[in-house]
């Protein structure tokens, strides 16, 4: 057990020595944008993959972080609360719309969640991008405060950025883990399997639900506050649906409920759509020929989701119960009474 | 009050092209309860396919007459086949395998085959809407003084008169029988000899088909056509077709021609409402679905314990 | 002193379909119960009834003399009423042991708080539960078992498991729904045994059986239901020779004389 916990630790020592190693502030950028990700897919890796709850709408709460960051954080309104408190303030906000969000879906089944989950996802959007008295529409909140530590300000340089970052997934990955193996975390799972069931053992479905939808939206309002910070613009298009399918299908790739699956999921992803195609694209003009990669982005992940769900759904790195479930046919009453007779036939 | 009219009209030809659109959603859905996610990209598909073979043909602006039958048969036929043939490909390379799978799976792999689609289309067309000929000659009905295009009321009657066939067809032919058979237990249809696969993809074939209709008629309608139209189209009606009752083929009209009123009422009473009928569709949406997700044809499910 | 369940009148109808006509019976605390009958007569319903999956029409269902009626299921369960089901209803993919402790949720304090951060008091309760679930799947001697998905399980085992996490949640009255279901004569005569441990420990059991041998040996006092209603209730040899009883079960032919 301690040989895990070690191994779960050792890259985070680790990791923030890279920008002293790679000068390259591209690269920096690069993987502090990653990060980001990263903290939305452990994020929604709670709703998604704890709870079984799936969420075509999580982009929304990015959105409800991010502009918090740019509402109470900039010449917007002229409120500066610090970037470190509105760590705390946007994850709180996220989560209570989490809660508000989420309320609804309860008693729904799980594709109608779905659906309503996406119809969250384009309102709150297109809310941000029509209330231009306080948003700004379509261009946007911009010139936002820059964080500072101990007196230093954030400046241009993407490393600290890079730095909060991978403090906020060391924390997201202790919270989520945490979770996972608690009291809760059974409540999700027993949920999943079979929610009348987990009714019968005291667990309150309504308020398990709810605690997921508010824990996986609270983790992007922390994503959504850096993220903010380090572009410096805050606007509805950076919030559309293809964003919150975007972390799905870093799930989808990686493993859901799996945490580290997640966080290779949504690197990869990040890394394909970061280096891979532009770089590729690179090449081709290089050699010629007139393709550009970045294009291809969407089929990308429509292939990576449509592959997944065919031939591989637990994900690369699938957390062992998901593998199980997804393989093999759930316990079936049918079969049960197949078995049954078998045995009473038999015993004679 | 004849605002209201002009309105009312303009909704009605908005909702018969979500109508036709949202006969697809409720008929696969009714089948194998499956949210086709893909399903508003075939629609614009349809306009695609009927966007080749006018330019192919040669056809730039209105046709004037007897040639003008030829190339909507033409046409027409052309894109409700192509797009017939993509749904069938689709739910049988993606969603066949999946169909005992946890609800999930092939929602998501709709997901991914949406995103295909329309990846495909941007680059077959790029990425700014595209021209779209006219094709069918406008007049302009002067009834009072309420203004309807030629355009609208071929909208209407087109929409109309296929749910009227399909109506038809499902209650009056042997394979809409087996259709209506399969929707209501999948595993008794299989053992009173129907062709479980066959009978899908024949949903597949008919509600492509219709959405590729669609895909032409809204081609000539607006004029204009663009790879991204179907992620938002796809969702209304699909609100539509929930609307209406899921499953319910007379629901799926009623709710495309409701929507299609609501959003033509939101844009001219609500306030700066033409940014806003997508939060109201929407909200539209998500209310029926958590009060009333039987929707106004359709009967509510209690879950059997 | 107030009987530990108690049903008066109820009534629960779905539909036009009357599936329980105003049922009163009582279980007082600390005795093996049966309620038998034949299929369709209304037994599930009358647990699902007490564990608040239904509401009744009318009528009140009263545990430790507070009332169950309107409450959620899982504040019922919190209450102290535990139960099995007629089709299984483990959680498949959960290991054998997890679901033991999954059935002691009730029981468990730690808040979201301590769960977020795994605080000294929720791991020695986390400690404790598994020591628990550890003891439990012994009791009903699945202790080898303990890391196999519950799937996985022979189907003797899987209902065995499903009483364990019942028991997990320490309650009053212990509902078996048809627990001898497919189980073979050695298993059968284990689970009598089971049961009666199971009562001196202190639990109220009430079951649903169809197995007559099974529950004229095990059971104190066994009511029997027939379309909803009780047609008879006593000790075991008086139901066993009533003649209501027999007609309900082989219809009225049994009646004339051999």
């Amino acid at each position: 057990m301690k040989r895990a916990r070690l191994a779960a630790i050792l890259p985070f020592l680790v990791l923030p020595l890279v920008p002293l190693l790679d000068r390259n502030n591209s690269h920096i950028d690069f993987l502090a944008n990653a990060g980001a990700f990263i903290v939305l897919a452990l994020g929604l890796n709670i709703v998604v993959g704890f709870a079984g709850l799936l969420d075509l709408g999580y982009a929304a709460f990015f959105a409800i972080g991010s502009y918090s960051y740019a509402m109470l954080a900039s010449q917007q309104f002229g409120i500066h609360i610090p970037f470190w408190v509105m760590l705390f303030v946007a994850s709180v906000i996220a989560a209570i719309f989490g809660i508000l969000l989420g309320a609804p879906t309860l008693r729904l089944r799980g594709d109608y969640l779905a659906i309503v989950t996406l119809g969250f996802g384009e309102i709150v959007p297109q809310t941000f991008l029509n209330l231009t008295q306080y948003t700004n529409g379509p261009n946007g909140i911009s010139s936002l405060d820059q964080p500072s530590l101990f007196g230093r300000g954030f400046g241009f340089s993407a490393t600290p950025y890079y730095e909060v970052m991978l403090a906020l997934i060391a924390l997201a990955v202790f919270l989520a883990s945490n979770l996972q193996s608690s009291r809760l975390g059974r409540a999700w799972m027993a949920i999943r399997e079979d929610e009348l069931a987990a009714r019968h053992m005291g667990i309150n479905t309504t308020a398990a639900k709810l605690a997921a939808f508010a824990l996986g939206a609270s983790f992007s309002g922390l994503a959504g506050v850096a993220y903010a910070a380090k572009l410096d613009l805050v606007s509805p298009d950076q919030f559309q649906f293809n964003v919150s399918v975007l972390v799905l299908s870093m799930l989808v790739l990686g493993g859901m409920g799996n945490i580290w699956g997640v966080i290779v999921g949504s690197f990869t992803l990040s890394f394909i759509n970061g280096f891979l195609l532009p770089q590729s694209t690179n090449l081709a003009h290089a050699m010629h020929l007139n393709l550009d990669f970045t294009n291809y982005r969407f089929m990308l992940y429509g292939v990576i989701l449509v592959a997944m769900m065919l031939f591989r759904p637990e994900g690369l790195i699938p957390s062992r119960q998901r593998q199980a479930e997804l393989r093999e046919a759930k316990l079936d009453p049918a079969l049960l009474a197949e078995e049954q007779a078998e045995y009473t036939g038999g015993a004679r | 009050m004849d605002v209201f009219l002009q309105q009312l009209v303009n909704g009605l030809s908005l909702g018969g092209i979500y109508a036709l659109i949202a006969l697809g959603y409720t008929m696969v859905y009714g089948i194998i309860e499956l949210i086709n996610f893909a399903h508003g990209d075939v629609y614009t598909l349809g306009s695609f396919f009927a966007l080749a073979v006018l330019t192919g043909l040669g056809v730039a602006g209105e046709v004037h007459g007897p040639a003008l039958i030829g190339v909507v048969l033409i046409t027409v036929l052309a894109a409700m086949l192509c797009c017939g043939l993509t749904g069938v490909l689709i739910e049988r390379l993606a969603y066949r395998r999946l169909r005992n799978a946890p609800r999930l799976a092939p929602l998501i792999t709709a997901i991914g085959m949406s995103f295909i689609l329309e990846n495909v289309m941007q680059l077959w067309r790029g990425p700014s809407p595209v021209a779209f000929p006219s094709v069918i000659p406008n007049p302009t009905l002067h009834l009072g003084s309420i203004d309807v295009g030629a355009k609208q009321i071929l909208v209407i009657v087109t929409a109309v008169v296929m749910m009227f066939a399909l109506q038809l067809f499902i209650y009056r032919t042997r394979l809409g029988k087996a259709m209506r058979a399969t929707a209501q237990d999948r595993d008794a249809a299989q053992l009173m000899g129907i062709d479980i696969n066959t009978t899908i993809a024949l949903t597949f074939l008919i509600g492509s088909a219709l959405a590729g209709a669609a895909g032409f008629i809204s081609g000539v309608y607006y004029g204009t056509t663009w790879f991204f139209n179907g992620f938002e189209a796809g969702l209304k009606a699909f609100t539509a077709a929930v609307l209406g009752g899921i499953g319910n083929i007379a629901g799926a009209m009623l709710g495309g021609f409701l929507i299609g009123l609501i959003e033509a009422m939101a844009t001219q009473y609500i306030p700066q409402g033409a940014q806003w009928t997508n939060v109201v569709v929407f909200s539209v949406l998500v209310l029926v679905l958590i009060f009333r997700p039987s929707g106004l044809l359709g009967e509510s499910l209690p879950e059997k314990v | 002193m107030a009987p530990l369940l108690r049903l008066t009148d109820v009534r629960k109808t779905f539909g036009g379909l009357v599936a329980v006509n105003d049922l009163s019976f009582e279980i007082e605390a600390g005795g093996i119960v049966a309620m038998i009958g034949p299929n369709g007569a209304g037994k599930s319903t009358v647990f699902n009834l007490i564990t608040g999956v239904y509401e009744p029409t009318s009528g009140a269902i009263d545990l430790d003399g507070a009332t169950l009626c309107g409450l959620k299921t899982f504040k019922i369960a919190a209450r102290g009423v535990a139960r099995t089901f007629q089709n299984i209803r483990l959680f498949a993919y959960m290991s054998a042991l997890d679901n033991v402790m999954t059935g002691r949720h009730s029981r468990m304090r730690a808040s979201l708080f301590d769960s977020l951060l795994h605080t000294p008091g929720q791991r020695g309760e986390e400690r404790r539960v598994r020591e628990r679930a550890r003891d439990l799947l012994r009791f009903v001697g699945l202790e080898r078992q303990a890391d196999d998905y519950a799937r996985n399980l022979p189907y003797g085992g899987q209902r065995r498991l499903e009483i364990a996490r019942a028991l997990a949640s320490e309650p009053k009255l212990l509902l078996l729904d048809e627990p001898a279901a497919g189980m073979n004569p050695k298993e059968k005569s284990d689970l009598i045994e089971l049961i009666r441990r199971i009562r001196d420990t202190g639990i109220t059991v009430f079951l649903i059986e169809h197995d007559m041998h099974l529950v004229m040996n095990v059971s104190e006092r066994i009511a029997v239901l027939d379309h909803g209603e009780k047609i008879a209730e006593g000790a075991p040899e008086v139901v066993r020779n009533d003649e209501r009883v027999i007609e309900a079960y082989l219809g009225r032919e049994s009646t004339a004389p051999h």
